[in-house]
């Protein structure tokens, strides 16, 4: 195991500033829904809404950067070795084993990462954005023939959004803590460096 | 050197002024600013100038030179106290229609025609085509003096006169010559003389239109504040040749056109806020205009009515009238403040401050209970006029209401809503005698309908619409006032409003939070079971 950069500058400040901005957008949003009252309705909107530009501006860069640096590829879904991580989570952490995914630079997702993530960016990010559009253009959307949506249905989606991305938030910062050390990841995400990286042969790289 | 400079500076400056001194100080007195409003002063006018005993003598001196005036005035609903909604094909007006405060005009011309805009209006039958009838006066009065006592069909007093007749009371007879030498444009005081007082009082009928509009802080109405623009009535009821635009029968519930321009011919109605307004008011804060589409702008600007000291009457149970006190006349009990919760004559009241209105989807269209409809006590209360409208029929808006609950005679029997005589020295008169069997078959003998002699009391709704007392923006509502559980729309169907408990999918809310809580508890045991495992392993 090697200690080795695998977090782009770009790339963390992605992460973090779209975590922030996350979790803004599901405590407004949840006001704004009529959960619970914490800064006003009328504060809870202007800040979801702010920060829902602030998120999309957020991921069209990061878009842009996956395509041109080839990132995107960490993305791509395999079933090698996921019955053994999903077997790694339910027993072999308990009993001090090593993670059975071994990473590398160019693969640095273990295989059940890949497809939440790629359940994240092809699935609830497009919903949420979408209907977040629409909600947001509500008024405007019977001049690109979509008058005939109800409101309550582009909310309700919206808010099925939400629980899913709240199901994930829960499920992602606790897997934060199951690296090698429990707070290893999180070094990682901040500084970049991770010290548990499988050095790979030259030639996997052109995979 | 500097002081030189200095003092060289200050004669230069005198130089300058010393020429406008004296200029002024040499003209003329100021013209009499009125001058500047109207190039008439009706005092001068010789044929003013001269005692009138009645009103028509006035009006017929007004009409030698605004010749048109009256027929203008006979084309007015003003006058004519009749209207037919093209729309419902209804005959409506105050000839026609019952409502739940004194339910109707037809046997009590002489009492209620105080309000009407002509003279000898003594019964349903006046004479409509009379132009010295038409009230001038009473528009048109600057003086604050012009008055049409309760009990003479209509015209002012101009002699000392005792009424009624061996009562001892005196009504002063006022000076027609003097009031019409100072007429001018309609004032908030002129309209409201009747406006502001239906019902029977300050404030009884419309609860966003009584006497603390005469001369309103900024706060209480925002455009015609003394402190701010100080509208008149008329600045938004622009009348065109004495036709006042804005109606009660046919209003305006939805306008989608844009701010009526100067010199560009505009068929719609003048006064909604749209009209100067337009569809997109609100700059700083654009999202606010994505309401427009759905709710009236009285929904949100007008947060209450009755703001202005002056209780609007909110429910009127005539079936407890009757009562008379230890002396044997009609009882009379009043609450704190001073107003009639309860007369003999009426029945019990209820008044009420700062009025949080009720909300429907309106269209403008507006369907009477008149008096020859059946009605049936199992399906009461009865809409005296019901506002129509749904989220679905693309021409209602959320508008904010006065819901006025009464309880009324009917003819138990024929099953329809009673004329009832009230006002008048005779015998029959309710007020008079406090006997429902002959007032109600005097009532109906002078509107010409059956009367089975069986009378109940049923419960009435009236819609009254709150379209005035617009308070400043910082006092319109909030966004959560709507935007939450039991906020003001709870009760509004066919609409999603986010913050709405009641328009969630319940099993989604209910999944999802169950799903967050096992997902929440499923970690933590399983961070619980790291730890526990790690421990033992050392």
């Amino acid at each position: 195991m090697a200690r080795v950069y695998v977090f782009k500058r770009f790339e963390r400040f992605w992460h973090w500033a779209q975590a922030l901005l996350i979790i803004t957008m599901l405590v407004s949003g949840f006001e704004v829904h009529g959960t619970y009252k914490l800064l006003s309705w009328h504060k809870a909107a202007e800040l979801h809404t702010t920060a829902a530009w602030a998120l999309m501006g957020l991921w069209v860069f990061a878009i842009f950067w996956h395509f041109t640096t080839g990132e995107w590829r960490q993305y791509i879904p395999t079933t090698n070795k996921m019955i053994d991580v999903a077997l790694f989570y339910a027993f072999g952490i308990f009993r001090g084993e090593h993670h059975p995914y071994l990473k590398t630079k160019n693969h640095k997702h273990n295989p059940l990462q890949r497809v939440a993530y790629l359940g994240v960016k092809l699935f609830i990010n497009p919903l949420i954005w979408c209907t977040g559009l629409f909600y947001l253009f509500y008024n405007q959307l019977g001049a690109i023939g979509l008058g005939g949506v109800s409101l309550g249905l582009i909310a309700l989606a919206h808010t099925f959004g939400a629980f899913l991305m709240l199901l994930f938030l829960i499920a992602h910062v606790y897997l934060g803590t199951a690296g090698h050390t429990p707070t290893a990841h999180f070094t990682a995400m901040i500084t970049g460096w991770d010290d548990d990286v499988h050095e790979e042969p030259q030639g996997a790289q052109a995979q | 050197m500097r002081m030189i400079k200095h003092a060289l500076v200050m004669i230069a400056a005198l130089a300058f002024m010393a020429p406008a001194y004296t200029a002024n100080s040499s003209e003329s007195p100021q013209p009499n600013p009125k001058l500047l409003k109207s190039t008439a002063d009706h005092s001068k006018f010789k044929e003013l100038q001269k005692e009138f005993a009645s009103g028509p003598e006035v009006t017929k001196v007004c009409l030698s030179c605004h010749t048109e005036a009256a027929k203008q005035v006979h084309l007015t609903q003003h006058w004519k106290w009749e209207f037919r909604n093209p729309d419902t094909n209804q005959l409506l007006g105050k000839k026609h229609i019952v409502n739940n405060f004194c339910t109707s005009v037809t046997s009590n011309y002489k009492a209620c025609a105080s309000c009407h805009i002509g003279y000898n209006t003594d019964g349903p039958q006046f004479d409509m085509a009379s132009e010295n009838n038409v009230d001038c006066l009473v528009c048109h009065d600057q003086t604050g003096k012009y008055k049409k006592p309760s009990g003479f069909a209509g015209n002012p007093v101009t002699k000392d006169t005792e009424f009624p007749p061996g009562s001892g009371k005196i009504i002063r007879g006022i000076n027609l010559s003097e009031i019409s030498q100072k007429v001018g444009k309609t004032r908030r005081q002129t309209c409201g003389a009747c406006h502001f007082y239906g019902g029977g009082g300050d404030g009884v009928k419309h609860g966003d239109l009584d006497s603390s509009l005469d001369n309103p802080e900024k706060s209480l109405d925002v455009h015609m504040g003394t402190d701010g623009q100080n509208f008149t009535c008329a600045t938004c009821h622009k009348t065109d040749g004495h036709q006042v635009p804005g109606s009660r029968y046919a209003p305006t519930a939805q306008d989608k056109e844009g701010a009526h321009m100067r010199g560009k011919a505009d068929s719609t109605n003048p006064a909604t806020c749209q009209a100067c307004h337009g569809q997109t008011p609100h700059k700083k804060e654009a999202k606010l205009n994505d309401h427009t589409d759905k709710l009236a702008c009285q929904t949100c600007h007008i947060p209450a009515f009755a703001r202005g000291d002056v209780p609007t009457k909110m429910s009127w149970d005539w079936s407890t009238a009757g009562k008379r006190g230890k002396d044997g006349k009609p009882l009379v009990v009043k609450n704190d403040e001073g107003h009639d919760i309860y007369l003999g004559i009426k029945g019990d009241f209820v008044y009420e401050e700062n009025v949080k209105p009720e909300y429907v989807w309106f269209n403008g269209k507006v369907k009477y209970t008149l008096a020859d409809e059946k009605i049936d006590k199992a399906n009461q209360p009865i809409y005296i006029n019901k506002f129509e409208g749904s989220a679905t029929d693309g021409k209602s808006m959320i508008w904010p209401i006065k819901l006025f609950r009464g309880k009324q005679p009917f003819d138990a029997e024929n099953k329809t809503l009673t004329i009832n005589h009230l006002a008048g020295a005779d015998d029959t008169a309710y007020w008079t005698n406090l006997n429902w069997d002959k007032a109600i078959a005097a009532g109906m003998a002078a509107a010409g309908k059956p009367f089975s002699g069986k009378y109940d009391f049923i419960e009435t709704i009236g819609m009254w619409p709150i379209t005035h007392m617009v308070a400043p923006k910082d006092k319109a509502l909030g966004c959560a006032d709507c935007h939450s559980s039991n906020g003001r729309l709870e009760k509004v169907d066919g609409i999603y409003i986010p913050g709405r408990g009641r328009d969630h999918l319940a099993l989604l809310d209910t999944a999802g939070w169950t799903l967050a809580a096992l997902s929440l508890l499923g970690v933590i045991g399983h961070g619980i079971g790291r730890i526990v495992a790690a421990k033992r392993k050392q």
